[in-house]
Order: C-alpha cells, then structure tokens, then sequence
C-alpha cells in the first residue's frame, strides 16, 4: 500500500521535474536509469558479467540515428528498431560467449564489444571520428510533435516508465525465478533437468535490447550518436552505476544512474579531474559500502526495523 | 547370494566397464555396478577413491572416456545431464548445493518449474507458477522445513540446508536419487532426522548413496560398493563387507568405525 504511495508520489515529481531542472539533463539520467536496469537484469540476477554492454546501446544509437537522418521514420519506429537490433546481437553474442563464466565471459564480451567497435569506426554511415550530427527528433506515430525538449521529456519520461515496468516483470516472472537460481548455482540447475545456457541467451537477448531502447532513446534526447555511446568508458560507466547503486537490488542501479550522471555533470567544470573522482568514489564504495547506497539503506533500515516483509529489495 | 537370482530387469541403474581418466591419472577405473531397484545402496571408499567422479558420471556432469550407464534398462551414456535429470535419476551435491537467495520456497519451485513448461515465461508474473506452491509447501513439510518456507536459503542451519536439498530433489518425483555425502560436516543431532529422512523418501524409490559415516550406512543400505584408488574392490552385504580383508587393509587408519 505504502509502495504505491511512493511511486504515485515518484511518478508526480518525475511530471513536474522539468519545471526546475534542465530537460536535457534530465532525460540522460531517465536513459541512464533504462541502460543500467538493463545492466542489472544480467549481472545482478543472472550473474553474467558483461564488459561491453556499450555495444548494444551505441549500436541502437547508430541504428536509429541513421533511420531518422535517411528515412524519417518517426520516433516510436525508430526507438523499435534500435530495441530490435541490440536484441538481435545479443542473441548472438550470448550464443558466442554464455557457456563460458565469470572472467571469461567478460573478456569475451569486452572481446566482441571492441570488434564492433572497429566495424562501426570503419562502416560509412556512422560518419567515423566525427560520429552522426543532426539526428532531428521526427514525429510520435507519425502526428504528434516532439521536436522540443519539453515535449520530448515526455515522450522519454513514458519510454522509462515502461522499461522499468518491462524489467520488473521479467524478474518477477518464472523465468526470473529460474535466472536467480543459474546465478546462485548453476550446476544445481542443470542436476534439475534445466539447459542453464538458453536461459542465459535469452537474459543475453532481454538485456541487451534494453540496452538498445537507452542508446535509441539517448541518440535522439542529444540528437548525435558517437564512437563514446559504444566505447569501453560507457561500458565502465554502467558497472558502476550498478555497484554505486547496489548490485542486485532492483532500485539501486537506476538511483546510481541518477548519481552517476549528476557528478559527471557537476563535474564536468573540472575537466580531467572529473574521471579521478569517479575513480575515488568507486574506491570508496567498494571499501566502505560494499552493497552499494540501496543495499546499504536497505541493510541499516531491516536492522533497525526488522520485520516479516524484510529483503522487500532482494530478488 | 542373493544376487545370483536377479534378472537384468531388476536393475535400476547399472554402470558397465566405467572410466574416467584426467590425463594419465585414471579417478575411476574399469567400474561395474548394479544398483537393485527399490533399494538403498551404498558407495563408499576412502578419500580420493573416486565416488563423486563416479556420480559425475552416472548422471552425466562429465563424460566417460570408457564404460556405458544404463538407466532402466536405457543406455543414458550419450545423453546430457538435463536430459538424465528429466528422465528420473536425480543427484545431490557433496558440498551444500541451494540457492542461498532464493527462499526455501522458491528453492523447491525452481525444481517443480521443471516438468512445469513455463520457465521461459519472461512475461508472466508469478502468479502463474503459484499453482506449485501447495505441492513445494508439501515437500518442506516433509523434510521439516514448513516454517522456513520464506527464509532464505542462506539464513538456514547446515542440517536444514541438506534438508532442503533433498525436499529440492525430491520436486522431481526421481526414481533414483543419488546422494553424495549427505550427513557431511553434520553435528550429531543432526544424523538421526537426515538418516530418518532418507529411510522415509526411500519408499518408492532407488538410492544410491555416498557415505562415510558407517553407523548410517549400516543402518539404512542394504548392499554396498567398496571403492578404492577409482577400482572397484568389493560388493556386498554390511557383514560381508565389513569382515573383508581388503577393505579392512584399504580403511586402516580410518578402521575404528568399522
Ligand atoms: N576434474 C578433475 N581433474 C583432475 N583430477 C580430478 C578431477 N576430479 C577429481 N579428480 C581426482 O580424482 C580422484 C577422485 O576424486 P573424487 O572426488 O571422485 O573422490 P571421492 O571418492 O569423492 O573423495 P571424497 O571422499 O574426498 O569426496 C581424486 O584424486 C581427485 O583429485
Ligand atoms: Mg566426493
């Protein structure tokens, strides 16, 4: 009951943020918070640690960048196809890399992410170095017009919304069960009767086309895709969100995406030191709070008040 | 012996010829074992001789490099463990094998999700797998563990995470149940209600059990297979095997208990 109190309240300050703050700003945090959801799904309840998640996001950015610049497609069309594509690659890669674990499997996908990397560096569309200026913000299905940041606040604040809904489905689903039971032990699993791999593709396929809805969202919300939106400092950046935020816990993540993209902001005046900070925090959070803000919040609130629907944030 | 009399038909799960080297160094050797249907039935043998390989084996997690297993009178060799698993011989594990983030509940409906077809359901909220929550509530009855149903795994003793093992084991209805070290690292108070536990989930069934603990072996299996350095050295009733030199030799040391 209380919880949806505070998504209600969530929902309305979400409507009424772009009055005070800066649409923009906003809309990079709301396609942070989709992209490292779509983070947590893997290593958080799947237990796959992928190094090169900024493949699926800069490829989707590219895609729909590229569909809006030649075809004008409208918006939902191109956010769909980015979702597609990056999905699409997932099923591969997590073909390619999902028997093995742990260290290897991040190296594969780091591996792979590199690759294509260097396809999209050398490809004709992406424009190269100079990456894909101008991306317009088309029409929504074709009518409505979204082409201001007010409007197109909006359009990404429901696109969010959705995701998030989208990801706590599939982990609260049946197959969500099965995922955090391959990540808790996996031979044991396999003992069950389970192929653990064709779970993990699919995680692999989940995962990564959410990766690609953040990337599409995100070429159109700063209307440029780059060779940043599929590098590795993109791919770091949502492993720490992640760990900032709470590995595991269903909110943390999205909140350390929230903070992630506030510092940079606020320190982007700095210049370099912007990256030492990050650097620092990391550290610091990895001595001194192990689980991250909301597993940490949540660790400090059961002790105080320990009560039958504790863990309400684990699983 | 009694054993002269049986038929191949009698035979739950039988190994042929079974070896498993790693490298030059063969962990199983030349094995055959013939595990009566509806019995309790020992694998024992001291540190190294290769019991946990032999499961391995039997159910598939690695591949034989010599040997067949028969499962039903069905040669299994080439199947995977998956497959072995929904065809009814199911393992445990030596060292604790739950799902510490799951809660006891949701352990046992991970295995009931199984034989259930919706486990791919990404879709679906969990209300359309609450229909297994009576039967996975029935099996921690079983094992003891009704009131733990919603504690994690995690927080439970070490008697009561084995007991969830098995309760886990048990979701899949097996014909056979191999067990690898059930009483491992157990504290006396513990021994009787596994050992009680396992007599209990035995009707109806096979096992195949791993133990080093002899009073529990003595009172619950009816035949047993003594192994050492991965060969085969006898097979026979508790008296016949405990009276034999070789094992006494191959226990020296360790024989107090014998
Ligand atoms: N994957 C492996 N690679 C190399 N050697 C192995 C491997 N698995 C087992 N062994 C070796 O095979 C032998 C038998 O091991 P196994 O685990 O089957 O013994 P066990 O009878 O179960 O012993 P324990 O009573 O200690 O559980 C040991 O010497 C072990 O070191
Ligand atoms: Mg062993």
């Amino acid at each position: 009951m209380t919880r949806t109190l505070w998504l209600g309240l969530l929902l309305v300050a979400l409507i009424a943020a772009p009055l005070a703050i800066y649409p923009v700003l906003l809309m990079s945090i709301l396609c942070f918070v989709i992209f490292a959801s779509s983070f947590n799904l893997l290593l958080g309840y799947a237990g796959l640690l992928c190094f090169g998640h900024a493949m699926f996001f800069g490829t989707a950015a590219y895609v729909a960048g590229y569909l809006l610049k030649t075809y004008g497609v409208s918006v939902e069309v191109a956010l769909i196809a980015g979702t597609l594509l990056s999905a699409a690659m997932g099923y591969v890669v997590g073909i390619i890399s999902v028997r093995r674990s742990g260290i290897q499997f991040a190296m594969i996908t780091l591996a792979i992410s590199q690759f294509v990397y260097f396809l999209l560096l050398q490809a004709e569309f992406t424009g190269g170095e100079d990456g894909m200026q101008r991306i317009p913000r088309s029409t929504l299905f074709g009518i409505f017009d979204v082409s201001d940041h007010m409007a197109f606040y909006y359009v990404t604040l429901t696109v969010a919304v959705l995701a998030v809904a989208f990801f706590y489905r599939v982990v609260h689903s049946p197959f969500g069960e099965i995922l955090r039971a391959i990540r808790d032990n996996e031979p044991r699993v396999e003992s069950l009767g389970f192929r653990p791999e064709r779970y993990k593709i699919l995680a692999m396929t989940l995962s990564a086309g959410l990766a690609g809805l953040a990337g599409a969202l995100k070429a159109m919300v700063f209307q440029f895709a780059t060779l940043t939106d599929v590098s590795w400092p993109i791919s770091a950046e949502v492993i720490l969100m992640t760990l900032l935020g709470g590995l595991g816990t269903l909110t943390g993540p999205m909140l350390g995406a929230g903070i992630v993209i506030l510092m940079n902001d606020e320190l982007a005046q700095f210049g370099e030191w912007a990256l030492i900070a990050q650097g620092v925090i990391l550290l610091l959070v990895i001595i001194f709070f192990r689980r991250g803000v909301v597993g940490e919040l949540s660790a400090l609130w059961r002790r105080l008040r320990p009560s039958p629907d504790q863990n309400q944030d684990r699983g | 012996m009694e054993n002269s009399t049986a038929t191949a038909g009698d035979y739950a799960l039988e190994a042929r010829g079974l070896s498993k080297s790693f490298g030059s160094f063969y962990a199983v050797k030349d094995v055959d074992l013939k595990v009566r249907r509806g019995t309790i039935h020992a694998l024992i043998g001291p540190n190294g001789a290769g019991k946990t390989t032999c499961f391995n084996l039997l159910t598939k997690t690695l591949t034989p490099t010599a040997g067949q297993v028969i499962y039903e009178g069905r040669d299994i060799t080439g199947l995977r463990t998956a497959q072995v698993a929904k065809l009814g011989l199911v393992r445990s594990f030596q060292i604790s094998a739950t799902f510490p983030h799951l809660t006891c509940l949701e352990n046992v409906r991970v295995a009931l999700q199984s034989n259930h077809g919706k486990s791919f359901r990404f879709w679906s909220p969990l209300s359309a797998i609450r229909s297994l929550d009576p039967r996975a509530v029935e099996l921690l009855e079983q094992v003891g563990l009704a009131d733990a149903a919603h504690l994690q795994a995690t927080e439970l003793s070490y008697g009561k995470k084995r007991a969830l093992e098995i309760a886990t084991t048990l979701a899949l209805d097996p014909k056979v149940m191999l067990l690898d070290e059930p009483t491992a690292g157990m504290g006396h108070e513990d021994l009787e209600p596994i050992t009680e536990l396992i007599r209990q989930v035995s009707a109806g069934r096979t096992i195949l059990i791993v133990e080093h603990n002899l009073s529990v072996v003595s009172s619950l299996c009816e035949r047993i297979t003594v192994l050492q350095h991965g060969e085969l050295l006898t097979e026979g009733t508790y008296d016949e095997v405990s009276n034999n030199e070789d094992v006494i030799t191959a226990y020296m040391g360790g024989v107090d208990a014998l």
